[in-house]
């Protein structure tokens, strides 16, 4: 009976075409909106994403998620490495600067300082020049993203295209010179402000005056330390924070989660687009069985089992169901690549596949509860009702 | 006439009631109905608009739940069936015709007659095989890869007549199978149920107000206000 199904399902073609508009809506909302919310939530830790070197990241207690640059005492880099089960613990220097551009207008960057000696930390892709040029004198390294848009030179000509910043260009940060030695790629970030590697020593000259600087001590644990242990015992040892490089970046997706509209306002939208498509595909379906209910009688009379019935329905549903999934999802994914090089936050891992698909199962399921209720207790004897 | 040598009994009602609703509304369509229909008649259920014939054909085919009374159709007693041992049994030994046809729209004339086989099991090949030569019998060979809407009436009711045998079932009910027909396709349609469907293992119940076809039948039971008002022979027995 399953080819008889889906011919009765297709056979009206106004109506299957609908629901299977109904749910190809709800998956394409659900997907892409989930797609940009996992995107934007994975730009809130696209620095932590990039500096993989250390196990632990020392900090302020107060802190709550990366962008919140509570700084050290310069002193608590040597009580760190002090502490047991340290293989090495460097400084790095988080901060934001204004840089002026040869137009005359500022742009504000995050400027990360490495330790000078090892240069761990860095970007985790050179696309021009070496980590180790930020030696050369007023050396920096400009993220590609910048140095291509919000730090790129005016036009040569009015009206023209904006020169990107090159190897060897020359900025202004914060009244400092700063000479371009390498552009490097990294993760795009929450703000999308330019990223400016260059040593801690020379960014702590191009940050504002502050009695304190060291933002975050990078710390790796010596081979068979357990890195929890360790955690701990910085925590007590020294009074600041310890973090693994995951439960920071937990801490950090959390705080956006808490603190900002983000995730009610894809929430909404998610919700939106279930309860839309399954309004869509759910009336529609409903609408095809009543329009089908004669022959659902019919076929109880010549013997169709409420089993069989259930079979046929189930099938027809989960049909639309796939279809308007493949279809949703294709798009969601389309839109993602269209947009893949753009400001865009785009991220679709298999999870979100996953959970798509059981929101669809679950309109289906909705969809055709209400047949299934109205199939099942029909009576045969309408057959011989003219 | 057909040979009546080896008749069984087919259908046995005793004093069958039926009501409909309850309180103000309610209807006896049933006032206690006796009738006996054997295996190789056509047995002719007639009678005024209301009178009962479409509620006693649906509680001689297991779809509707009688009120009271006995009834059994080759010794199956309905009522004391499970409700899917019933909707098996009639889906083997019950074959149906009804006034509005009732073919699936989407489904070619040999998909809708294979219906009954898939429904018991059949494997679709097979069941379309069958399907095929039935539909020849009923003279539509030529005609069952066309849908419902690319056929006459009476070739529907010719599709749903095959559908109605496909199966071999021992009972076949119709409710008014020509009634939305003109009268020369009905006559068609009767010559051609007495010609396939009507066979020595077989009992054929057929509801009918239209008395230009009473000549079909075996014996008629005229039916008034739930009661077998009487049960005759046609008046002129055709010569078969
Ligand atoms: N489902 C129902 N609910 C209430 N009354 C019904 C129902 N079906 C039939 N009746 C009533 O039962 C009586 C017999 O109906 P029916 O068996 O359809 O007669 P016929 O087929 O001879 O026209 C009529 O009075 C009809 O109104
Ligand atoms: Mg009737």
């Amino acid at each position: 009976m399953n080819r008889i199904a889906l011919k009765m399902l297709m056979g009206d073609r106004a109506k299957y075409f609908g629901i299977v508009i109904g749910i190809t809506f709800a998956s394409f909302l659900i997907t892409q909106q989930l797609a940009i919310f996992v995107g934007l939530m994975g730009r809130t830790i696209g620095f932590l994403s990039d500096t993989g070197q250390g196990d632990v990241w020392v900090m302020d207690s107060k802190v709550q998620f990366i962008d919140d640059i509570k700084p050290l005492q310069d002193t608590e880099l040597y009580r760190v490495r002090g502490i047991t089960g340290v293989q090495w613990a460097l400084p790095i220097y988080k901060g934001l600067s204004k840089a002026r551009l040869d137009n005359g207008n500022f742009q504000t960057c995050n400027i990360v300082g490495l330790d000078d000696a090892t240069l761990m930390g860095g970007p985790p892709e050179m696309l021009e020049g070496k980590l180790e040029d930020l030696r050369k004198a007023d050396g920096i390294i400009v993220d590609e993203n910048g140095a291509i848009g919000k730090l790129a030179k005016g036009p040569k000509e009015p009206g023209g295209q904006p020169v990107p910043l090159k190897v060897g260009d020359t900025i202004e940060l914060n009244d400092h010179r700063a000479i371009v030695v390498g552009i490097c790629r990294v993760s795009r970030t929450f703000q999308s402000q330019p990223f400016i590697y260059t040593t801690y020593s020379r960014a702590t000259t191009f940050a504002p005056k502050e009695r304190k600087l060291l933002s975050f001590i990078l710390v790796k644990a010596k081979d068979g330390q357990p890195i929890v242990e360790l955690c701990a015992r910085i925590r007590s040892e020294t009074g600041l924070e310890a973090k693994t490089t995951q439960s920071f970046k937990e801490t950090t997706v959390s705080y956006f989660m808490k603190y900002t509209g983000i995730p009610i306002n894809f929430g909404i939208a998610v919700v939106l687009g279930f309860l839309v498509g399954t309004a869509i595909a759910g009336q529609t379906f409903y609408n095809f069985t009543l329009d089908n209910l004669k022959y659902f009688g019919a076929l109880k009379a010549m013997g169709a089992s409420n089993f069989t019935l259930l079979r046929m329905i189930l099938l027809q549903s989960l049909t639309v169901g796939a279809i308007g999934y493949g279809l949703g999802v294709g798009m969601a994914a389309f839109v993602g690549f269209a947009a893949r090089n753009t400001e865009l936050a785009f991220l679709l891992p298999w999870q979100l596949l996953v959970i798509t698909a059981a929101a669809v199962l679950l309109i289906c399921a909705l969809t055709s509860m209400l047949s299934l209720y109205k199939v099942f207790r029909l009576e045969p004897a309408i057959v011989f009702k003219s | 006439m057909t040979a009546k040598q080896a008749t069984a009994t087919a259908v046995t009602c005793r004093n069958v009631t039926k009501t409909y609703g309850s309180g103000d509304s309610l209807v006896h369509a049933l006032r206690g109905i006796d009738l006996e229909v054997e295996t190789g008649e056509l047995l002719m259920l007639v009678g005024p608009s209301g009178c009962g014939k479409t509620t006693l054909i649906s509680v001689v085919a297991g779809i509707l739940d009688r009120s009271g009374g006995e009834c059994s159709v080759f010794g199956q007693d309905f009522s004391a069936m499970s409700q899917s041992a019933r909707t098996r049994w009639r889906g083997q030994n019950i074959g149906f015709v009804f006034q509005a046809y009732n073919l699936i729209p989407s489904l070619t004339a040999a998909e809708n007659a294979a219906v009954p086989l898939l429904l018991n099991g059949m494997n679709m090949r097979e069941a379309l095989d069958r399907a095929r030569a039935m539909l020849e019998r009923v003279g539509l060979g030529d005609r069952a890869k066309s849908l419902p809407n690319q056929l006459s009436g009476g070739q529907m009711q010719r599709v749903a007549i095959a559908r109605a045998l496909i199966h071999e079932p021992r009972l076949i009910v119709c409710d008014e199978p020509t009634s939305a027909l003109d009268h020369e396709t009905g006559h068609k349609v009767l010559e051609l149920l007495r010609e396939v469907a009507v066979g020595p293992d077989r009992a054929l119940v057929i509801v009918s107000h239209d008395q230009r076809i009473f000549d079909f039948a075996d014996r008629i039971a005229r039916m008034d206000d739930g009661r077998i008002a009487e049960i005759t022979p046609p008046k002129e027995p055709i010569d078969l």
